[in-house]
């Protein structure tokens, strides 16, 4: 199984989540942001970093990048699609995720070991986890804090697309502590903190983050 | 201003020039003139004013500085040495690995967050330049009192500025130091320091060799920020008006940086350069007259080619800028098409701005009018040395008189106040405040970072190999005795590295002191390099480069003498590291090294406003063996824990330890009034478990170091001679102070 990791200018945690993916036992396959191009890929993560320097908004000039469109297609049929911290952001500027993030509350980057509890294990992403579980993964932003309207988070809790919570105190002010979310067909999710550096006890809190790249391989081999 | 060109120079030889507010002394000017045989054009001015400037030209420094390659130890463990951007050291299986770190103080003080940014940008680019891959960063930072008004002025946004960059880089942050001192009031320091990895065949230098090589300008357009940066600000004392100077600060982008960094590294991969430097401190006049030098001297530049961000700048102001995330390669006609290419993919400006001529000087031309034409080594290398006289300082014998006279904890309730006192103090206080604002995860390499003795990355996934580096000042000590200071930084740093098993292999240095014009200040400089040399040369490490920041100081006061000195170890596997910390009950705690009354300069000595008494003697031969007990009791798998004793004493260290997994200890000392607040050089706790001691106890004696049996890890306080400190107390205490004072 091939994921794609997405490299715009800017993008940091690229190696970070090609190195996740194969740990995980898929093939790590790059793409390049200028590429309309996916390479024949099943799965596509966006990883983090400040793509296009935050410009502007996050994530709101890179949803705009040529390969964007063919994810967007891609996703709109179906492909699991992964976007973390950044590429969460982008996700929320491309319509495929509800919502927005913002600054964190106490308005400073913020780096630290987080605890989640995973509330969704039915997405592409998330079938490896129980219901309930608590995991503890990094959590490294500036603007975090999830937000939408009242209709929308009515919709995203009455339908489950609440895919992780943090847990303890809310180390950004997003709304019903909203770590991550997923779409309705649960195949696109959005996630702030960062499975990807939670692979090995080694070099991450915990290997806590694994699991994500674990269940789209399952996913896909179902 | 109407063009001066070299011939308008030669015709009116008369012209009045302002060498003096450029900086130059009347000697300096007279001396160009000298070399150029006419007066200097004013392109040309600006450039000898930059370059000969205290900050570019280490000219009150060059005669001490040489010490460090004269008592070198030979060793092949160094590829480059002093005198590149950055050395560079062999660590094995192909590996070399370079680091270096720089000061931002001056225009960190002005404007805190891009002063501290681009403090970072610049560091970097050095590393980049060696041919590396970033793959840390580190931030030793100094400020005045945390309560005073302006430290709450600077230090956030010093904070933001460390973060906003390098966060922005990708690159882990992981390690430091935040210190707070009256002297420093004014006078922050802001230390950065890289290091990045690269394969050995991959070296890069900065030379312009090949007579037809292009020069290759790419990365941002240049703009009117930093003029003069580095002449007006670093080599320029405060006066007490303050900050007036702005504009004079770099404005940086960390976006345009990282992607030139990635940019650079394709370019690389490729092989595509015969020799290139990073536009930093000086600008175009730093990097054409230096890539000059290290070639043939021959360069011919056409200045008016310089993408501009600011179409009104004259061509002194190009010479002069430090718009930063700039880069100057040397790069042969065939390879042109494709560095053109690769800066096109990341989108990055790239100029040709002129050719390696065989020539023995630097032409640059301003629409077709020859401005400069200088034999580039004088503007580079050959600039002024200054034998400034120095001057043992009238405090020494004084403050060397004092006796150091502080309560003693000896009965529990005073044990229990003065660890609590300890552990909330500013300076040995819990930092995640500030370290929290950093990514420290990135790249996935991250062994160790804050609070851990050293920071400490992986360099191969497969064979586990990694790098350990720390920094250490101790100003106080210094401020005592620059000599004995110096050296016990140096051992200090070098112990950091060894707690967890790593093997210390190389120096660098930031050495950050006063005015050298007050002789004082200079025999404080010059003691603080010979302790230095003699130290690296003691214990067998090369000085692979370091950085000198004079002027920190306001008015008469000038800060403590503070050499920042890192060093560098290797770890052949870091899943073998010892941790600082222990995470069970049940293994037993020893102290390594002998504790004596040495509270001179300590933190307990500061917290009750003395500085005075006698610095403690480094025993290096002692370090060394210490060194040698940490990396055996790392390779024996004897210990489960090691963590350094420095500043705050055992009181400080047993607070880290049981504070960091939540585990308590329960300690009984001998003496406790001074055991538990000396400073004395040279300790480590270590915790063991019961079946490992004959083994701890075999390598201790084989190494001559003491061991003293101390207590036992468990439970949920730190008791100490019966004191009973609670953990959550005892937390509350180390972790509310930075979030009252700043959060």
């Amino acid at each position: 199984m091939k994921v794609g990791v997405v490299t715009f200018p800017g993008t940091l945690d690229d190696r970070d989540a090609a190195r996740a993916a194969t740990h995980a036992g898929t093939t790590a396959v790059s793409l390049w942001h200028n590429d309309a191009d996916l390479k024949g890929v099943d799965a596509v993560i966006l990883p983090g970093g400040f793509s296009y320097g935050d410009y502007l908004r996050c994530g709101a000039i890179s949803r705009f990048a040529p390969v964007m469109e063919k994810i967007i297609d891609a996703a709109n049929g179906g492909m699991p699609l992964l976007g973390i911290c950044n590429g969460f952001q982008v996700l929320c500027e491309a319509h495929l995720l509800p919502g927005a993030l913002t600054r964190n509350h106490e308005l400073h980057f913020l780096c630290r070991d987080q605890k989640l509890e995973i509330t969704n294990n039915q997405t592409a992403w998330t079938t490896s986890y129980k219901v309930g579980q608590e995991i503890v993964i990094p959590l490294k932003n500036g603007e975090g804090s999830f937000q939408c309207d009242d209709a929308t988070l009515a919709a995203l809790e009455g339908e489950g697309r609440i895919i992780a919570r943090y847990v303890g105190e809310n180390p950004n002010g997003s709304r019903n502590k909203i770590a991550g979310i997923t779409n309705e067909r649960g195949n696109v999710v959005g996630l702030m903190p960062h499975p990807e550096h939670a692979i090995d006890p080694l070099t991450g809190p915990t290997a806590d983050g694994l699991a994500f790249f674990t269940s789209v391989l399952n996913a896909m081999v179902k | 201003m109407a063009l001066d060109t070299v011939a308008i120079a030669k015709a009116n030889p008369d012209t009045t020039q302002p060498f003096a507010e450029l900086g130059l002394k009347g000697d300096e000017y007279s001396r160009i003139k000298e070399i150029l045989g006419r007066r200097p054009t004013s392109s040309e001015l600006a450039m000898y004013s930059v370059m000969w400037s205290e900050h570019c030209s280490y000219k009150s420094s060059k005669v001490h500085l040489k010490q460090f390659g004269e008592k070198a130890v030979k060793t092949d463990a160094l590829l480059v040495g002093i005198g590149e951007n950055a050395g560079v050291v062999d660590v094995g299986q192909g590996y070399a690995v370079t680091f270096k770190i720089e000061s931002h103080n001056h225009p960190s003080f002005i404007e805190p967050y891009q002063g501290a940014a681009t403090g970072i940008g610049g560091i970097v680019r050095d590393i980049l330049t060696m041919g590396a891959r970033p793959i840390a960063v580190m931030d030793p930072l100094r400020f005045g009192p945390a309560d005073a008004a302006d430290t709450r002025r600077v230090l956030p946004g010093i904070i933001a500025g460390v973060g906003g960059y390098g966060n922005c880089l990708g690159l882990p942050n992981i390690g430091g130091e935040v210190v707070f001192d009256e002297t420093y009031i004014g006078n922050p320091l802001v230390n950065a320091l890289c290091v990045g990895v690269m394969k050995h065949s991959d070296i890069k230098l900065a030379k312009a060799a090949g007579a037809g090589n292009l020069v290759v300008l790419y990365g941002a357009k240049t703009g009117g920020d930093g003029i003069g940066g580095v002449s007006v600000l670093a080599s320029e004392t405060f006066d007490a008006t303050g900050p007036a100077k702005r504009p004079a600060v770099q404005v940086g982008d960390p976006f345009v940086e990282k992607v030139l960094i990635e940019c650079s590294l394709e370019i690389f991969a490729e092989d595509l350069v015969v020799g290139i430097q990073d536009l930093g401190g000086a600008g175009l006049s730093c990097a054409t007259s230096e890539l000059a030098s290290g070639g043939s001297g021959g360069m011919k530049v056409e200045l008016d080619r310089v993408p501009l961000r600011d179409a009104t700048l004259s061509p002194e102001e190009i010479l002069m800028s430090e718009s930063q995330e700039r880069m100057c390669a040397i790069v042969e006609p065939k390879h042109i098409a494709r560095f053109l290419e690769i800066c096109k993919k990341w989108d990055v400006t790239v100029t040709v701005i002129g050719e390696v001529t065989d020539g023995e000087r630097l032409e640059i031309t301003w629409h077709g009018e020859l401005i400069v034409d200088v034999p580039p080594r004088t503007v580079a290398h050959e600039g002024p040395v200054y034998i400034r006289p120095l001057a043992k300082p009238e405090y020494v014998d004084r403050v060397n008189a004092e006796k150091v006279n502080v309560p003693r904890p000896e009965t529990a309730a005073q044990i229990k106040e003065t660890v609590l006192k300890l552990a909330a103090t500013p300076n040995l206080a819990d930092k995640s405040w500030v370290t929290s604002q950093y990514d420290r995860y990135v790249q996935g390499n991250t062994i160790q970072s804050q609070p851990d003795d050293s920071g400490m990355v992986r360099i191969d996934e497969k064979t586990n190999l990694g790098v350990a580096i720390a920094t250490d000042a101790n100003a106080n000590w210094s401020y005592l005795n620059p000599y004995e200071g110096a050296k016990l930084a140096l051992a200090e740093a070098a112990r950091n590295i060894a707690t967890a098993g790593a093997k210390p292999l190389a120096v660098t240095n930031c050495l950050n002191f006063g005015s050298p014009e007050d002789p004082g200040v200079m025999w404080q400089f010059a003691e603080s390099v010979r302790g230095l040399a003699d130290g690296c040369l003691e214990m067998g490490l090369p000085v692979t480069g370091g950085n000198v920041s004079f002027y920190n100081q306001t008015g008469a006061v000038a800060i403590l003498p503070t050499p920042v000195i890192g060093v560098l170890g290797v770890i052949d596997d870091v899943r073998t590291r010892t941790p600082m910390s222990f995470d069970r009950a049940g293994l037993e705690l020893y102290l390594l090294g002998d504790t004596e009354d040495h509270l001179a300069g300590s933190e307990w000595a500061y917290m009750h406003g003395q500085r005075g008494g006698k610095a403690p003697i480094a025993d290096l031969q002692r370090e060394m063996r210490l060194i040698n007990l940490l990396v055996e009791g790392r390779t024996s798998e004897i210990f489960t824990a090691a963590h350094d004793l420095s500043q705050g004493g055992l009181s400080a260290t047993l607070t880290e330890m049981v504070l960091r997994h939540s585990v308590g200890a329960i300690v009984d000392i001998e003496n406790p009034g001074t055991v538990l607040i000396s400073e004395s050089p040279g300790r480590v706790v270590v915790a063991v478990d019961p079946s490992k001691v004959g083994a701890l106890l075999a390598v201790a004696s084989k190494e001559k170091i003491t061991v003293t049996k101390i207590g036992v890890t468990g439970g949920s306080s730190l008791v100490i001679n019966g004191a009973d400190i609670p953990l959550t107390e005892l937390r509350k205490a180390h972790t509310e102070t930075f979030i009252k004072l700043f959060g």
